[in-house]
C-alpha cells in the first residue's frame, strides 16, 4: 500500500471514517484504567493509516471503539466516532449492528482464534451475506466462492466445506479477509492482520488487503506493532504511546524525519537499523576447538522427517543463526543440541566432546555448559517460583540435595550476579514472574542461562515476543554479554533484521534441510538460493533500512 | 468411522466384565451370603444335613474361582442364574422390573436436559447482573440437597398440598412426573453448572467478538457460534450424569413407592441375594456404557477436530507436515468423510 496512489474511484468529498477527541477507559476495580486519550484522526477514501504502537498504547483499543465493541468493562469516555458524516458513537444497538460487517469491518488479528473451530469456513464468511444482504442461499453460496476466488483460492468448494483446523494460518487469514470484504466496506480496520504468520506469508496477505482496496477504494486501519509493515504500507503512520497519539504524519514525512521523540525512539530501534560493530562480517577468530559440531543430522517424528541431514560449525565466540520459517526444523535443531531431545540420526560434538551417543545421564555434566533461552519465559517459568528459584533452578539441579542448605547463600550470590549481568537489580529476588514486564522476564530468562556460566547459549526466538525498544535493549544486552564473556551463541530465528543484527554466520533451513549457509553479509547481500531471495523479498520494513 | 466405534465397542465389553467381576469380588468379600443366612436363621430349624445339600445345590461350597468360572459361564450363555431370595430367575425379575425404570429414567433424563438448557441460557443472557447470579447459584444449591430430600419436598408440594400428582404409583403417566422431576432435578444441576460455564468460555473466544463486528447480534451469535461450541463439554457430562440417574433411581423408587430396578437392588442388597446384586450391576453397567458410547460418537458428530482426530489415527500418519501459503493441508479430510 506504498501509497501515494490517489484512490481510482474518484475522491469523495470529505472523511469516509473520522474520530475526533477519542477517549476510552476500562473499569478496573473502583477506579477507570484510561487507555485512549483526546485521539482524533481522519481518513478519506482509499486511504491506509497505520496506527503503531508498542503492546499497551491503546491501539487495539481504538480500533475496538471505532467498532463499538469495547470489551465489557470498557466505556466512552468521550469524543465522537463518524462515519461518512455521521456520528455513530452511541447509535442504538440495532443500528450499530447494520453498520458492522458492511459499512465498517474487521479483519482480526489472531486467524486461529477468530475463526470457529467446528463451522465450515464457507458458512463463516456466508454470515456476512445473511446478516446484510436479501440474497438466498443459492446466490449466497455463488457469491462466497467469488470472494474466495478474490482472496486467491482456486478449489473453492472444497474450500467453502472445509474446517478451520484443516487450513494453514495464511489460508485462515485469507478465510477472514473474504468475510471482510463480503459486503463491500467502506473501511476495513486491520488489527494485526499478519502477527504470527511466517514472512512469505505476512506479504502475500499484506499484498492481498492491498490489492482490495485498490480495486474497491477502500479505506483500512492498519493497527500494527510492526514499524516496517507500517512504513511500507500506509498513507498515514499515527504513532501511539500510552493511549495519546504523539504524531500523526504522512508516512513517507514521518520515516524520513519524525517530528516527536518517541518516534524517533521507536525507529531507531527498529532491528534494520540496529549496527554493532564488526557483525556480519564472519570475524571471530576461532580458537580452541569448534563450539557446535553438527554433522549430517536428523531428526523423525514418526514418518515425518523434521530435521533432514543438516551439518554446520559453530566457532566460539560467535553467534550462528539458524534461520526459516515455521515447519522448518530450526527449533527441532536447538533443542537437540541442547539434549532435549534425541537425534534420530548423526552426529553431534559439543567444545570438543561427542554427544550423539550420550545417554540423557551422560548428557548432564555438559548441561551446565549449554543453556537455552525460550521464545516465551512466561511459559518456561515455574508461576510459583520467585525470580531467585527460577535463576538458581540450573545451580540446584546440579547439587546434592544434600548440600542444598549449605550452599545456599553462595546460590544466592550467584544469582544476584547474573542478574546483574542481565542488567536487573538485586532487588527483584523475591518477585514472581506475573510481577515482570515482557522485557523484564526475558532478562531473567537470560540470567537463568548465565547462572551456570555456560560456554554456549542457544537463543530460540529471544525477543519475537517483545515491543520493538524492548527488544533493541534485549539485544544489545546479549551482543554486550558476548563479547565480556565469549560466548558462543546459536540464534534461532525467523527474523532476519534481528539475525543480522548480532549474528556472524547464517543457515538457512527449508523442510529440514539447510539450503545456504555462510557469513550474513554474503548470505543477505547476494543470496545465492532463490528461497534465501525470496525470504530476503518478504522482509518487511525496507523503507526503513538505513544501511 | 467404523474401527474407531468398533473400538469403543471392545472397550464396552472389558468395562462390562471388569464391573462384574469387581461386584463378585466385592461381594464374596462380604462375610455372609443369603443361603447361610437362611440355614442359620433360628426360625427356619434346617437340620446340618439340609444346610449342605442347600449350600452344594446353589454351589456354594466349590472353592471361589470355581463359583466365578461358572458364573461367567452361565453369563455368556445368557443366563443370570436364581435368585437366592425368591428362587425366581434373576432374568425374568430384572425384566419385570426394566420397563418401569427405563421410563422413569428416560423422563427424568428429559425432565433434566431441559432444566439444565433453560437455567444455563438464563443464567447467562437474563437481563440483569443480580438475576444472572441468582441463576447461576441454582445449580450448587440443586446439587447440594440429596434426592430423597427433593423427593419428599416433591412429594409434600405436588401431592398433598397442591394434590396435582398421586402420591403412589398408579400406573398413569402422572403418577411418573413426582419421581421423573426429582431424578430431572438431580441431574440438571452438574449439567446446567457445565452448560453456564461453556457459555461464558464460549462468549470470550475472539471468534464471537468477530462475529459480532460482522453485525450479528446476540441471538445470532446464540444460534451460530455459542450454542454448538458450548454443548460440547455437556455431552461429555452427559454421559456421566446417566450413572448417577441409575444410583437415583435406587432411592426415587424408594421415596415414592414404585416398582423397578431401584426396588429390587434396595432388596437384594439386604438379602445378600448375590446373583441378584450381580444382575443389576450388569445391567446398570450396560446402561452407563452405551450412554457413554453414544456420547463418544456423537461428539465427533459435532466436532470435526475429533473427527480428523480420529482419521489421521487410523491414516497412522502425521497431522504436522507444514503447509505453505495456499497448497493443501496434508491431514485434509477425504470429502465424503466430512460429509458424514
Amino acid at each position: 500500500m506504498n501509497g501515494d496512489s490517489p484512490p481510482e474511484s474518484g475522491a469523495a468529498p470529505g472523511p469516509v471514517l473520522s474520530v475526533a477527541d477519542l477517549s476510552v477507559g476500562y473499569r478496573v476495580g473502583p477506579g477507570t484504567r484510561t487507555a485512549v486519550r483526546n485521539v482524533s484522526f481522519e481518513l478519506a477514501e482509499g486511504q491506509v493509516l497505520a496506527l503503531v504502537g508498542e503492546s499497551g498504547s491503546g491501539k487495539s483499543t481504538i480500533g475496538h471503539a471505532v467498532l463499538d465493541l469495547l470489551p465489557g468493562n470498557g466505556r466512552l469516555l468521550g469524543g465522537t466516532v463518524s462515519y461518512r458524516g455521521r456520528t455513530i458513537s452511541g447509535l442504538p444497538a440495532r443500528q450499530l449492528r447494520q453498520l458492522r460487517g458492511r459499512a465498517i469491518s474487521l479483519i482480526p488479528q489472531d486467524p486461529t482464534l477468530s475463526l470457529d473451530p467446528i463451522r465450515r469456513v464457507g458458512s463463516q464468511v456466508d454470515d456476512v451475506l445473511r446478516l446484510h444482504t436479501g440474497l438466498d442461499a443459492e446466490a449466497r453460496r455463488t457469491k462466497v466462492h467469488e470472494l474466495f476466488e478474490l482472496v486467491g483460492f482456486h478449489d473453492v468448494e472444497r474450500r467453502y466445506r472445509q474446517f478451520p483446523h484443516e487450513l494453514s494460518g495464511g489460508m485462515r487469514q485469507r478465510v477472514l479477509i473474504a468475510a471482510a470484504v463480503a459486503a463491500e466496506p467502506d473501511v476495513i480496520i486491520a488489527d494485526e492482520p499478519t502477527s504470527g504468520l511466517d514472512a512469505t506469508v505476512q506479504a502475500q496477505v499484506l499484498d492481498l488487503i492491498d490489492d482490495l482496496r485498490r480495486r474497491t477504494g477502500t479505506a483500512v486501519v492498519l493497527i500494527t506493532h510492526d514499524l516496517g509493515v507500517a512504513a511500507d504500507r500506509s498513507d498515514l503512520v499515527g504513532v501511539l504511546r500510552q493511549g495519546r497519539l504523539v504524531e500523526l504524519a504522512p508516512t513517507a514525512e514521518f520515516v524520513r524525519s519524525p517530528r516527536d521523540d518517541y518516534s524517533r525512539h521507536l525507529l531507531d530501534s527498529v532491528p534494520a537499523r540496529l549496527e554493532f560493530p564488526d557483525r556480519g562480517s564472519g570475524r571471530a577468530p576461532s580458537h580452541g576447538p569448534a563450539a557446535v559440531e553438527v554433522t549430517n543430522l536428523r531428526k523423525h517424528y514418526g514418518d515425518h522427517v523434521a530435521v533432514d541431514g543438516v551439518s554446520f560449525t559453530v566457532e566460539q565466540g560467535e553467534t550462528f543463526a539458524v534461520v526459516g520459517e515455521s515447519g522448518s526444523g530450526k527449533s527441532t535443531t536447538a533443542r537437540i543440541l541442547t539434549g532435549l531431545v534425541p537425534a534420530t540420526a548423526g552426529r553431534v560434538r559439543l567444545l570438543g566432546t561427542d554427544v550423539g551417543d550420550l545417554s540423557a545421564k551422560a548428557f548432564r555434566p555438559l548441561r551446565g555448559d549449554v543453556q537455552i533461552v525460550f521464545q516465551n519465559p512466561h511459559a518456561s517459568f515455574d508461576p510459583r517460583f520467585d525470580v531467585l528459584s527460577v535463576v538458581a533452578e540450573p545451580l540446584r539441579s546440579f547439587q546434592p540435595v544434600r548440600s542444598r542448605h549449605r550452599l545456599r547463600r553462595e546460590n544466592r550470590d550467584r544469582v544476584v550476579a547474573a542478574l546483574e549481568a542481565a542488567s536487573l537489580p538485586a532487588s527483584f529476588l523475591h518477585r514472581h514472574p506475573r510481577e515482570l514486564s515482557g522485557g523484564q522476564r526475558q532478562r531473567v530468562a537470560i540470567a537463568r542461562a548465565l547462572v551456570s556460566d555456560p560456554r554456549i547459549v542457544v537463543l530460540d526466538e529471544p525477543v519475537s515476543a517483545l515491543d520493538v525498544s524492548v527488544q533493541a535493549q534485549i539485544l544489545a544486552l546479549l551482543d554486550r554479554l558476548q563479547r565480556e564473556r565469549g560466548l558462543t551463541y546459536v540464534l534461532i530465528s525467523h527474523d532476519l533484521a534481528v539475525v543480522r543484527a548480532i549474528s556472524d554466520h547464517v543457515a538457512v533451513m527449508r523442510h529440514g534441510r539447510i539450503v545456504e549457509q555462510g557469513a550474513v553479509a554474503e548470505v543477505f547481500g547476494t543470496p545465492a538460493c532463490d528461497y534465501t531471495a525470496d525470504l530476503l523479498g518478504a522482509m518487511s520494513g525496507r523503507q526503513l533500512a538505513i544501511r | 468411522m467404523t474401527p474407531y466405534i468398533l473400538r469403543r465397542l471392545v472397550q464396552a465389553v472389558l468395562v462390562l466384565w471388569a464391573a462384574y467381576t469387581l461386584t463378585f469380588a466385592l461381594l464374596t468379600a462380604l462375610p455372609g451370603d443369603a443361603i447361610s443366612n437362611r440355614i442359620n436363621n433360628p426360625q427356619n430349624q434346617l437340620t446340618p444335613e439340609d444346610g449342605r445339600t442347600l449350600k452344594a445345590f446353589y454351589g456354594l461350597d466349590r472353592p471361589i474361582v470355581v463359583q466365578y468360572a461358572h458364573a461367567l459361564d452361565a453369563l455368556l450363555h445368557g443366563n443370570l442364574g436364581y435368585s437366592l431370595s425368591s428362587g425366581s430367575t434373576v432374568s425374568s425379575l430384572l425384566g419385570d422390573a426394566l420397563p418401569h425404570t427405563l421410563v422413569l429414567t428416560a423422563l427424568g433424563l428429559t425432565f433434566g436436559v431441559l432444566v439444565a438448557a433453560a437455567l444455563g441460557i438464563a443464567g447467562s443472557y437474563a437481563p440483569w447482573s443480580r438475576l444472572r447470579a441468582l441463576l447461576q447459584s441454582f445449580p450448587a444449591l440443586a446439587a447440594s440437597v440429596p434426592s430423597f430430600v427433593v423427593g419428599i419436598l416433591i412429594l409434600d408440594g405436588f401431592s398433598f398440598r397442591l394434590r396435582l400428582i398421586p402420591a403412589v404409583d398408579d400406573g398413569t403417566f402422572l403418577a411418573l412426573v413426582g419421581p421423573a422431576l426429582t431424578l430431572g432435578i438431580m441431574i440438571a444441576a452438574p449439567l446446567a453448572q457445565v452448560f453456564t460455564a461453556a457459555i461464558t468460555a464460549t462468549r470470550r473466544q475472539p471468534f464471537v467478538h468477530v462475529l459480532q463486528a460482522r453485525g450479528a447480534g446476540e441471538h445470532y451469535v446464540f444460534r451460530h457460534g455459542v450454542l454448538r461450541n458450548a454443548s460440547l463439554p455437556v455431552i461429555t457430562m452427559l454421559g456421566l450424569a446417566v450413572g448417577e440417574l441409575i444410583a437415583g433411581s435406587v432411592v426415587t423408587e424408594a421415596v415414592f413407592a414404585r416398582n423397578g430396578i431401584g426396588q429390587i437392588t434396595l432388596n437384594a442388597v439386604n438379602t445378600q441375594d448375590l446373583p441378584v446384586v450381580q444382575g443389576v450391576v450388569l445391567i446398570s453397567t450396560t446402561g452407563y456404557v452405551l450412554v457413554n458410547l453414544l456420547a463418544d460418537v456423537i461428539h465427533p458428530l459435532i466436532d470435526p477436530r475429533i473427527r480428523a482426530d480420529i482419521l489421521a489415527r487410523r491414516a497412522k500418519r502425521p497431522s504436522r507436515a507444514r503447509p505453505g501459503a495456499d497448497e493443501a493441508v496434508p491431514a485434509r479430510l477425504p470429502d465424503e468423510a466430512v460429509a458424514s
